[in-house]
């Protein structure tokens, strides 16, 4: 069996000889393709610096970041000196400190007298305990540690762990411990600190705390629903504003999230992309028909429509962006006109390829009634690529968001820049995440969107090109 | 059969003004929407902007205008300054290269994984799908802040970045050309008894390549301006030099910046198209 296919096989190379040297020299160009893509990605490689990412990649801060993404964090802090007055502040900002009497915001339930009545206890969701007294800290029932833990000050004010000569390696593990600091870390939610100068004790839960009503809001003693109950009730929570208004005050100015802030920047946004896309599609339909050979018989008009629509579309709308900046200044009209620009220059080329694409009987068509050569095309051609010009702007539209959330971070205000301003700050990565979750969320909608208008429009949800 | 017609006639007639009024009514009704969003945008942009809406027309032209000064007063020295900036190009088409390569990859892995007519488990295919939509739809801008953040400046955040966003759009259209791919060829294959990966290769791949790799050099061109973008925010090659200069007030070295850069993506542009219309017959 085998036998014969081979001499079969040999003498349709005999008979062919010309397509089978073809054959194998388009293999040979597949494979030299193929040799040089390898090769150009070992260059890559190295000239990127690819190899470097296990030296830059340093897990401990990635983990941070994801942490302060979903969970947040009490500080305690108490000052030796002055070990009596101790401090507990959401986040360890100044302005959110419980137990103020200016705040009506009462000590939390995990910070509690010791049943000795001296020291103060801090208790880890883990169950685990952080004892303060006026001399020493004392760490008692972490799971996974066989024993408890006292760290002291020495006779020169540094802080030390008492007994650490005897303690074996697996009892250190979650200790970190420098001349200036005495460090407790089991996981990544309990973190005792001791300093010279004071103890620092960071509690991390998970969730978005305050999310719907900042530290000092009137509303904050309730959850949302609670809140939004609030509303239908006629006892005023403050006598300034009935609740309604309170309610939606208060989701506004929310200080931890910036609720008012963030949805007007991303209305701002939003507008960028649709207006933009609204304006380059109005300047690109008279501009397509006079593109159009079969419509423009000028010829010289013609080639400096398409020069026009390739540099419109070839300045890169970065560059319109940055043009626009300097005369518009931060906001909007500076992303619409970037996006309106360079996409003039995209939509004209593709709805005037669409206008020379069109049947030619259907113009003809109206031609044979006597038509004049407007309503020849306003009948003839129009019809045709409505589908495809609504199409196209909308599929441009989701695109757009997307650039307009980059438009904004380069300057033009809106998401983008309020991200960046999220971000630099280095600990508000709760927002930083809300933010990115929220522009998910917004292109995600306008992709859904502009397909469901495709649809309803056109019958069609695929881009339609022609 | 003439008697019908009369009466026929008529109840085309009924039948034609109620279809016209139906269409007219939804045409006002679009434009009426269109209407209300642009006045309500517009009035958003005013509230928002920090400069008026007249004065930005108004000054629309100086700052080309102060650009080209720039550059006519430095005379023949200026070539040298182009040619100056030609390394900084290197590296920003360097990072739309290779990550628009390894994207490429990932997104054929991803689009095997999320064709109907491959898998048969809906799971693994919603699953990928989820996957693209994600990777798809967040900025790239917004994944390279954020790997900027933890690595620190260099350019592998936009490549990490690009590649992520390359995968996840590549992936979708590759899906589309693999679910509308002619299912004969895998029959005939199924038929002679060809395993899985034999028949992606033997029938699959064939059919979709060349497409692919017209999907692949677009995607390499709006690589190349996104790199650009991600190098203004941090991640090197041109656009951090254009930003740095942009900052410094080097008029005739942004220019020259600016012409590169166009003068990239127009080349870039005319290469894919003729690479492309080589591949598949036609411009799409």
């Amino acid at each position: 069996m085998s036998s014969n296919l081979a001499i079969e096989r040999d003498n349709i190379r005999k008979l062919f000889p010309d397509t089978f040297k073809q054959a194998r020299k388009s293999r040979l160009k597949g494979q030299i393709i193929f040799f040089l893509i390898i090769l150009y990605l070992i260059i890559g490689f190295f000239t990127l610096d690819v190899v470097d990412i296990p030296k830059k990649w340093k897990p401990q801060n990635a983990a941070m970041f994801i942490l302060d993404t979903y969970a947040h964090k009490d500080h305690v802090t108490m000052k030796w000196e002055n070990h009596d007055d101790i401090k507990i502040a959401f986040e360890g900002n100044y302005r959110s400190v419980y137990g103020r009497d200016n705040l009506d915001k009462s000590i939390p339930d995990w910070f509690y007298k010791n049943s000795d009545n001296v020291g103060n206890v801090v208790e880890f969701n883990n169950k685990g305990k952080a004892i303060l007294y006026k001399d020493k800290v004392e760490i008692v029932n972490f799971p996974k540690y066989e024993r408890d833990f006292t760290i002291k000050l020495n006779s020169n004010g540094k802080p030390y762990l008492v007994g650490s000569e005897d303690l074996v390696i697996e009892d250190l593990k979650g200790f970190r411990i420098t001349e200036n600091r005495v460090e407790f870390r089991p996981t990544l939610y309990e973190r005792i600190q001791v300093y010279p100068k004071k103890v620092e004790i960071h509690r991390y839960s998970i969730g978005w705390k305050y999310f719907w009503f900042d530290f000092s809001s009137p509303l904050e003693p309730y959850t949302f629903f609670e809140a939004l109950g609030l509303t239908f009730s006629n006892e005023r929570v403050v006598p300034e504003m009935s609740n309604l208004k309170l309610f939606f005050t208060e989701i506004k100015d929310n200080d931890a999230f910036m609720h008012g802030r963030v949805w007007w920047a991303m209305l701002e946004t939003i507008v960028m992309a649709v207006l933009g896309t609204m304006f380059a599609t109005v300047m690109a339909l008279p501009l397509s028909f006079l593109a159009a050979y079969n419509v423009t018989p000028i010829k010289t008009l013609r080639f400096m429509l398409r020069r026009l629509f390739d540099t419109l579309r070839g300045i890169d709308f970065l560059i319109w962006s940055l043009i626009f900046l300097r005369a518009f200044g931060p906001g909007p009209f500076t992303g619409i006109f970037a996006i309106g620009f360079t996409d003039t220059g995209t939509l004209g080329k593709l709805y005037s390829e669409a206008i020379e694409n069109t049947e030619k009987k259907q113009q003809e068509g109206v031609q044979s009634t006597g038509a004049n050569k407007f309503l020849q095309h306003r009948f003839g051609i129009i019809p045709q690529i409505l589908p495809i010009f609504v199409s196209q702007s909308l599929y441009y539209l989701e695109s757009n968001t997307r650039g307009a959330v980059i438009i904004g971070a380069m300057g033009a205000g809106g998401i983008g820049l309020q991200f960046l301003g999220a971000l630099a700050t280095g600990n508000d990565f709760e927002n930083v995440a809300y933010m990115a979750i929220l522009v998910l969320a917004v292109v995600i909608f306008m992709d859904r969107l502009s397909a469901w208008l495709r649809r309803i429009l056109i019958g069609s949800d695929q881009l339609i090109v022609r | 059969m003439s008697k019908a017609l009369p009466a026929n006639l008529e109840q085309i007639e009924v039948n034609l003004k109620k279809l016209t009024n139906q269409r007219t009514r939804s045409s006002l009704l679009g434009i009426a929407i269109l209407i209300l969003i642009f006045f309500g945008g517009t009035l958003v942009s005013l509230e928002a902007n920090a400069g008026s809406f007249g004065r930005g027309i108004a000054n629309f032209f100086n700052y080309p205008r102060d650009l080209f000064v720039d550059t006519f007063e430095m005379g023949w020295k200026y070539w040298p300054r182009v040619i100056k900036y030609i390394p900084e190009l290197i590296i920003t088409l360097n990072i739309a290269l290779f990550s628009t390569f390894i994207g490429f990859i990932l997104a054929i892995i991803f689009a095997i994984f999320s064709s109907r007519n491959l898998i048969r488990n809906k799971r693994v295919i919603q699953f990928t799908k989820f996957l693209m939509d994600v990777t798809r739809s967040f900025p790239t801008l917004i994944i390279a802040m954020v790997f900027l953040y933890l690595m620190g400046k260099s350019s592998l955040p936009a490549v990490i970045a690009i590649t992520i966003h390359t995968a996840g759009a590549l992936g979708k259209l590759f899906t589309e050309a693999i679910e509308n791919c002619d299912g004969k060829p895998i029959e005939g294959l199924s038929s002679v008894g060809a395993t899985w990966t034999q028949k992606i290769r033997f029938s699959v791949l064939p059919q979709v390549l060349p497409l692919f790799l017209s999907y692949g050099i677009l995607r390499l061109e709006i690589n190349v301006r996104e790199s650009t973008i991600l190098g203004f925010v941090g991640a090197g090659g041109i656009g951090e030099m254009l930003a740095a200069l942009i900052q410094w007030n080097y008029g005739a070295d942004v220019l020259a910046c600016m012409f590169l850069l166009v003068g990239t993506i127009i080349a870039l542009d005319y290469l894919s198209a003729y690479w492309r219309h080589k591949l598949i017959g036609v411009n799409q």
